[in-house]
């Protein structure tokens, strides 16, 4: 007996329970509740998707390198949305620059706006220390109340509070007098300055406002800090900080950004279970970040992406070794996003979505049909020829054969790949393919029987010697599919999933369960024929 | 049912001729891929996108399969064109993208194809202003990067492979099987060169999937002659060598027979789309064969008796 002789049947067992399982949802109907919800995603050219057409906002550069920026936004767009996971995306230029993106089965088409859209710059800087906040809320609170006509919202908004005021004491009135609307807006709490919830819209819009950032005195800015918009229910108030204008370290200066999960014994509530990115800095950028906490320790550094204060903490020591963390990230997704857009450059210039639709499949339902006729008779007709030259033992395969094609669905199904029409084309050729190994084991065997073995230990050695081809001419191609999957882009990574999966499907089929079922079926006990 | 059990063909002795054909080809198809040059697909060259709705006016007519409006669209000579809903199918809207870079004109013809073949759906509405939605180029799906990116994954992937048949045979065994690869590649390339067909992205594919089929040919074969070196020590290099391709032919006739069924099933029941795919899948198939058989082991050997490396690298092999 073998050693480890038990292991082959678990194996076996495991390969077609997760083939099984993975495919289930297939042709589980609608409505019946079922765990796995993981189904295979069907291509553009087969199912359709979501299309999103966006306008690259070029008119502020200059005429000559408006092209090349729409060109680098597509990269971004693309090297972004590849890293995202969704498989095979149409990405194109439309018209002067705008840029037109069709997603195959996204589930949450905002979420793939967001990522495609935003544009992550990544900005470190020091908080005001509470004097120097103070001085310039007084400042931007008189400008603006000097200059209040040029902000309808805010002027409405006072005279509103005006008119209420009148009804009530003039001792308040008396106190309100020393600010204005824009400082009533803003409460003090103890440590920090917030924002009512219900007035976060005027406030953001008023951040953004041209005519508020031409007249705010220079040297300081105002950001929010970041919250979860889809849970906006959460009533309190929202943190507002007034940060020096000065950028100490900035996206240029990252060199890898990486999604961490924080242990939960973590002793620090930010970290603790919850996600948040490891920033490692190039070598200038560790420079600065360590030249920034050692002159500024006790103060308080803001981490801010695209103008929202992720966290500000205490700066407690001088920082030499060229790492930082972002804390304060909602959720997996968020983070994992936030992780992408750092490590990729940011958009050469802003875009601005223009329209997002549904779209349907881009191939007619009697290709699809012929694609699936093509696959059975290809099916088919490689079953009869295996019969046809290998008796017993190519019936033995072709049952194999069948769970190999399951389990090339299944795994693409656990990958999140997607499946497109040249992608059947490529499972079709994988049937034939993949009985390589098999004609490979055969033929051997038929060679040690001829050498005169009995077909007990011609099979034993016609596996030993087909193992070590099946596994050179496998290896050298899962090397090839490796490559394409880091290095390539777009339909080359789907291409170069599906061929790796099949591989590792058929080297399986081959080695493991096609020798487990001849032993079990065609060389029990002690015959002395082999059917092959 | 066995074939060629027991054969003892020269494919070693009458290298000479086979390396003539072998360059006749190969010359020939560098001289396509020059003269005719490659009829690169809109995947990689761009074309124009016009967006029309075709909402009858008449409540009467039935609402516009889109199957009938490909076929109008391919007919009318844009053979390469992508129909899609945009929106609710019910708004009627489509989206057509085609070949060419003239959107004006290309704009002319869809809507005369439109009005001469579907007048039911455009009847009493003002074509330029109504059905029209929108008419604009787009650019190529595989962008100038995103060449130079699968360009540079595959030369690493080649370059690995070497290391890879290097370390496990030989350097010269893994120069010769990239070189195999090259001819199988630049011949499937040169026929679509001479028949003016396009090279799409399922093309590429093709292509990379003849790579991957070709190397587990070759690597069959050298696996046997690294196997037959140990075994029979004593022999000349070249019936060596050409009893091993001789043992695994039945192998290599055998496993193209079963994936030339697949490729030959998608050629003839897969639908227009994935005929050409078929077509290069097919020729993949036989010129990989083929070169395996002829080619590859035959170069080994040539290199290794040219270079007197002879003994060195036998021995070398033959520990492995």
């Amino acid at each position: 007996m073998r050693k480890y002789s038990w292991l082959t049947p678990v194996a076996v067992l495991i390969f077609v329970l997760v083939t099984l399982v993975f495919l289930s949802p297939l042709v589980i109907p609608k409505g019946v509740s079922w765990p796995i919800k993981q189904k295979l995603n069907l291509g553009l050219d087969l199912k359709g998707g979501t299309q999103i057409v966006l306008a690259v906002q070029t008119d502020k550069l200059p005429m000559a390198n408006r092209a090349d920026a729409v060109k680098n936004n597509i990269e971004i767009i693309r090297n972004r949305i590849d890293q995202f996971g969704i498989a095979e995306p149409t990405i194109q230029k439309i018209g002067e620059s705008d840029i037109l993106v069709q997603l195959p089965g996204v589930k949450d088409p905002a979420a793939a706006e967001n990522l495609v859209k935003q544009s992550a710059i990544l900005e470190f800087k020091l908080v005001a220390n509470p004097e120097e906040s103070e001085r310039f809320l007084a400042q931007l609170d008189q400008i603006i109340q000097a200059n209040l006509s040029r902000f309808p919202t805010l002027a409405k908004m006072d005279a509103e509070m005006k008119s209420l005021d009148k009804e009530e004491s003039s001792v308040e009135d008396s106190l309100k007098t020393s600010s204005g609307i824009f400082r009533s807006l803003i409460v003090t709490s103890e440590r920090d300055y917030a924002v009512r919830n219900d007035d976060v819209e005027v406030f953001r819009a008023l951040l953004q406002d041209t005519t508020f950032v031409n007249l705010k005195p220079k040297g300081y800015d105002l950001a929010l800090e970041s919250f979860d918009e889809t849970k906006r229910r959460n009533e309190e108030p929202k943190i507002v900080y007034v940060l020096k204008s000065a950028v100490e370290v900035q996206g240029s200066d990252i060199d890898g950004a990486s999604m961490e999960i924080g242990s939960t014994s973590s002793s620090n509530p930010q970290m603790a279970g919850k996600p948040y990115i490891a920033l490692t800095f190039t070598r200038t950028g560790a420079r600065k970040f360590a030249n920034v906490t050692g002159d500024n320790i006790h103060e308080r550094l803001a981490i801010v992406v695209d103008n929202a204060v992720y966290s500000a903490p205490v700066i407690q020591d001088r920082i030499p070794d060229g790492k930082a963390t972002i804390t304060g990230i909602f959720s997996n997704e968020e983070a994992r996003s936030l992780a992408i857009l750092l490590n990729n450059e940011s958009l050469t210039a802003p875009i601005v979505l223009k329209n997002a639709n549904q779209v349907s499949a881009t191939l007619g339902t009697d290709s699809i049909k012929s694609g699936l006729i093509a696959g059975l008779v290809g099916l088919l007709a490689v079953m009869i020829f295996m019969v046809f030259f290998y008796n017993l033992s190519g019936l033995v395969t072709d049952f194999i054969l069948i769970f190999n094609v399951g389990f090339i669905l299944a795994a693409m199904t656990i990958f999140g790949g997607t499946l497109t029409m040249p992608g059947i084309a490529g499972i079709i050729l994988s049937i034939g393919m993949s009985v390589d190994a098999n004609v490979l084991i055969f033929e051997r065997i038929r060679e040690e029987m001829d050498a005169g073995k009995s077909p007990r230990s011609a099979a034993d050695s016609g596996f030993k010697r087909a193992s070590v081809t099946i596994w050179d001419s496998n290896i050298t191609t899962v090397i090839a599919a490796f490559v394409l999957y880091q290095f390539g882009t777009g339909p080359v990574r789907g291409f170069a999933l599906t061929l790796t999966i099949g591989i590792v499907g058929s080297i399986f089929c081959a080695l493991v369960f096609l020798r487990y079922l001849m032993d079990k079926l065609l060389l029990s006990g002690n015959r002395q024929t082999l059917s092959i | 049912m066995r074939i060629l059990q027991n054969v003892n063909f020269p494919f070693v002795q009458s290298r000479r001729i086979t390396y003539v054909i072998a360059a006749l080809a190969l010359i020939a198809s560098v001289v396509g891929i020059f003269v005719c040059g490659l009829n690169w697909s809109t995947d990689f060259t761009g074309g124009v996108s016009a967006v029309i709705n075709m909402k009858p006016k008449d409540p009467g007519v039935k609402p516009l399969n889109i199957d009938q409006l490909r076929d109008v669209i391919r007919e009318g000579g844009f053979k390469e064109s992508e129909i899609q809903f945009i929106g609710n199918p019910a708004d009627a809207t489509f989206q057509i993208k085609v070949e060419g870079s003239d959107a004006e004109q290309i704009k002319e013809k869809i809507l005369e194809l439109v009005r001469d073949n579907l007048d039911d759906y455009v009847k009493g509405r003002n074509l330029q202003s109504d059905v029209l939605r929108e008419v604009n180029t787009v650019g190529a799906k595989a962008g100038a990067e995103m060449r130079t990116n699968v360009i540079t994954a595959v030369l690493i992937a080649l370059l690995l492979m070497i290391i890879y048949i290097w370390i496990r045979f030989e350097f010269t065994f893994g120069l010769m099987a990239i070189v195999a690869l090259f001819f199988n590649v630049v011949l499937v390339v040169g026929v679509f060169a001479w028949t003016g067909k396009e090279i799409t992205m399922q093309i590429i594919a093709a292509l990379l999937t003849i790579v991957g089929y070709a190397i587990n040919d070759t690597i069959v074969v050298f696996d046997r002659i690294r196997e037959d070196l140990r075994l029979y020590r004593k022999d000349p290099i070249e019936s060596i060598f050409n009893r091993a391709i001789n043992s695994t032919l039945s192998r290599t006739v055998i496993t193209g027979g079963s994936t030339l069924l697949t490729a030959f099933a998608l050629y003839f029941f897969g639908g227009a789309v994935i005929h050409d795919f078929a077509l290069a899948i097919i020729l993949g198939i036989v010129i990989g064969t083929l070169s395996s058989i002829f080619i590859a082991s035959n170069l080994v050997l040539d290199t290794i008796k040219s270079t007197r490396l002879e003994q060195k690298s036998l021995k070398h092999l033959s520990k492995k």
